[in-house]
This record gives structure tokens, sequence and C-alpha cells, in this order.
């Protein structure tokens, strides 16, 4: 059964960068199409996610979805294989939750954190701590969010193993530490080093010379467009 | 399977009320307990540490806090009357949308209420319309958000009634007939349903409604 399988997404947002690891996770092929996010956004893009216009979206058999968590949810329902949300209810209700705390709250504090002028820093950083002390929290000495293996938690957290670490050394400015964090920051070596989750990572030196470029300007907090 | 369901909640919120409806419409018994959100019930935090928010359900001495989460708890522990669609791209669909109305609606219609001058305020009504206007779009040939029967993006777009009782105590109007045909006829087709009207604000409420509105849009700017 040939499908066809698109990734519209940009090479430095963690929110499609999710549902790339998703579907390697899950060994299924796909095009990706990579889209010029901050200047020249495609038609097609455009076409395809008409109320936000933002990457990712995944294109299936011509049907388009937006929205990382939501695409990540339709992979799993989609391919059964390698599943990365818990059979038991209850337990998938947890990713969720998880899930959803990354975005609306944990996500969007580090961000402000990471790039907040002096006179605000103070309090962004303590609300940042904050998310990260209840992550810390909930991986509850687990070896991923997801158990054993790595889920949906994981994949959604991605933007802290990852790009939080290349803003700190770009900002100059520490938010994850071993001597705070050292479950979560034990968490993001591992997760960093599963060799499928490596090559769905964009390279650390080309985001960081992209951090370190827009260091002196404003930014505005990641949403699925901006990163 | 008789299991013990609790729902900590709050009359005047749309979150709550979504969870009520969901139960409701699935037919599933739950003890309800209402929450004084100036005053939390220790039970509440106690469950839900993190947001110290409702709706909370507590199912066999297990909280799930997050409306959206609860409902797509419901859906896959109570398998009859399922409120989600079978199909995965229609339920990527209904998600997508229920997550436009949480992230997107509900903001910008909260900035409606805390503008500022009149300026403000009609810019901020202006996004509030664009956003409706594409709401409305979606109703274009179907009976209710979800198709022929009422689902889960009904029980969501739960908020619209709000909008509605807004107008009627003498609010803003956002939400014309002439403006938005479709999202108004379905509000008049929903809450002509019993377990749906059960779900929402009574009209003898709507004075206490309006002083909680307005004690909470003093604190806000304070």
């Amino acid at each position: 059964m040939s499908e066809e399988v698109k990734v519209f997404g940009a090479w430095g947002s963690p929110f499609s960068r999710r549902v790339e690891l998703a579907l390697r996770l899950k060994g299924v092929q796909y095009e990706y199409i990579e889209e010029d996010i901050f200047n020249n956004k495609s038609p097609l893009l455009l076409k395809y996610n008409p109320v936000h216009k933002k990457v990712p979206v995944l294109l299936h058999n011509g049907k388009p979805i937006a929205e990382s968590l939501v695409i990540l949810e339709y992979i799993e329902e989609t391919w059964k294989s390698n599943p990365i949300l818990p059979e038991d209810p209850y337990d998938k209700a947890m990713a969720r939750f998880w899930a959803k705390f990354l975005d609306d709250k944990c996500l969007p504090a580090l961000w402000k954190a990471g790039w907040s002028p002096e006179n605000e820093r103070e309090k962004a950083v303590e609300e940042a701590c904050e998310c990260l002390k209840t992550l810390e929290g909930a991986l509850n000495g687990k070896r991923f969010f997801g158990g054993a293996t790595v889920g949906l938690v994981d994949i959604a957290a991605n933007f802290i193993a990852h790009w939080l670490g290349i803003i700190q050394e770009a900002t100059g400015h520490e938010l994850l530490s071993a001597e705070k964090f050292p479950h979560l920051f034990k968490w993001t070596d591992e997760f960093v080093s599963c060799s499928i989750v490596k090559e769905s990572l964009p390279p650390r030196d080309k985001l960081l010379a992209f951090f370190k470029d827009r260091i002196a300007g404003a930014m505005d907090a990641p949403t699925e467009a901006s990163k | 399977m008789a299991k013990e369901v609790k729902l900590f909640g709050m009359w005047a919120s749309p979150f709550s009320r979504r969870v009520e409806l969901a139960l409701k419409l699935k037919g599933i018994p739950y003890e309800y307990i209402e929450e004084d959100l100036s005053n939390k019930g220790p039970s509440l935090l106690k469950y839900n540490p993190i947001h110290k928010k409702v709706p909370l359900l507590v199912h066999e001495e297990k909280p799930v806090a997050e409306s959206l989460v609860i409902l797509e708890y419901l859906d896959e522990t109570w398998k009859h009357n399922p409120i989600l669609p079978q199909d995965p791209y229609e339920r990527a669909m209904a998600r997508f949308w229920g997550k436009f109305i949480d992230e997107k609606l509900l903001p910008t219609s909260a900035k409606v209420g805390l503008s500022k001058g009149k300026e403000e305020q009609e810019q901020a009504m202006e996004e509030v319309h664009d956003q409706l206007k594409i709401l409305e779009n979606e109703l274009k040939g179907k009976e209710f958000f979800s198709g022929n029967s009422i689902g889960y993006l009904d029980v969501v777009a739960n908020i619209l009634f709000w909008f509605r009782t807004e107008e009627e105590v003498g609010g803003l109007k956002v939400l014309s007939t002439e403006k938005f045909p479709m999202i108004c006829e379905w509000i008049e087709k929903l809450i002509k349903i019993d377990v749906v009207n059960e779900c929402r604000i009574p009209k003898e409420k709507y004075d206490d409604y309006v002083k909680l509105r307005q004690k909470a849009s003093k604190s806000a700017s304070s």
C-alpha cells in the first residue's frame, strides 16, 4: 500500500521536529518539505493550514493536519507500530496532561526566561524553574517520561532536551542544571542519545549560530511557526 | 461497572460544564462537588496540585485535570455513546478545532473584557469576529459541529453559550444573528436539548455571574 505522507516543516522548529521524530520512531516513510517560515511561506502551506499558517503540517493521502500534538495523536492512531502512548486510559490521560503542560506553561516560561530583558529576568527565571521542578517530579525517576521507551511526552519535551541547552549557551544564562534538576538533566542525555532521536534533531552549531544572530533583536514566544 | 466518579466543578465555568455535559451525554453517574474558587477545598488542591483548578475528575481515586484531557479520558473509559468520532482524521479535526476554541477564541474574547478604552475594545472585538467567522465556516452544511449529532466539538464549543449569556446580561454583543447566523442557530438548537440546558448558567443566576465577572476583571487589572 503506497501512502503519501508529507511533512511541511522548518529545520529549527521543535514542533516540526516532533512530527518527524514520531514518524521515524514508527518507521513511516515521508517526504519532507522545508518552509521558509520567516520570510516566504509557500502557497501550499497557506492552503493546507489557512487558520494558523504555520508549520508543522502533516499531509496524509492529500489530507492536511496542523498542530503538532494533534498530529502526534493522529500518527499514533494511524500507524500502530512502536506506540508512543500507553494503552491504559488513565496513563494516556496523564501523558496528554503533561504534553499540554509543556506547551501551555513550560515552553513559554522557558522561552521567556531565556530572552527576558534584565529587569524581568528574575521573575521569568523563577517561573521557568517552577516548571522544570514540576517536570522533574513528573519524571519520577523513570528513564523516559514514557517509561522504558520514548513516548509522547518525551517527544513533546524535545525543546528541553536540545534547544534549551543551546539557548543557554547563546545567552549565557543557565536554567536546567544537573545540580538543580538531576533527573531531568539525565533525561536530556538519555533522550538525545537515542539514535532515532539524534537523527531528527537540528545540528547544534547551526542552531547556536541562529540564536546568537538573533540575540540582540526582540523575539516572540515560540509558537508552531516561529522556530 | 459500578465505579466511583467525582467531579469538582464550578457552576459558572464553561470548562467545568463541558465535563458535566459529556458525563450526562454518556450517561455516566457521578457525584458533583461545587468548589468555591475564592476558597478552594483541600481535596481539590490535593488532587490537582499543579493547576489547582476546576474541572477535576476523580475516577476510582485517580485525578484527571484539564477539560479536554478529561473528555478524551471519558470516551476511552466508557465506550458507549462516544463523543469523539472513530476515524483518525476526523478525530484530528475535532482536536484541532477544540484547540482553536481554547487557545485562540477564548484568550481573544478575554481581551475584549480586559480592554481599556473604546479603540482597544473595538480592535479586540474585530479579532474575536475574525475567529468566529472561521468557526461559523465549520458549521457549513452540518447540523452540529460534530456532524449529525452532538459530539466532542459541540461540547467544547459550549463557551459560545457564555458569549450569548454576556449579551443577555447587557454585556457586549459579540454574536449577532446577522454576522453569525449558523452559530446562533446552533446555539438555539442546542439549548433546546435538556442535558445541554442543564449545563449552562441558568437565567436566575445571571446577576451572580455578572458580579463574578466584575470581580474577575478587577483582580485581573489590579
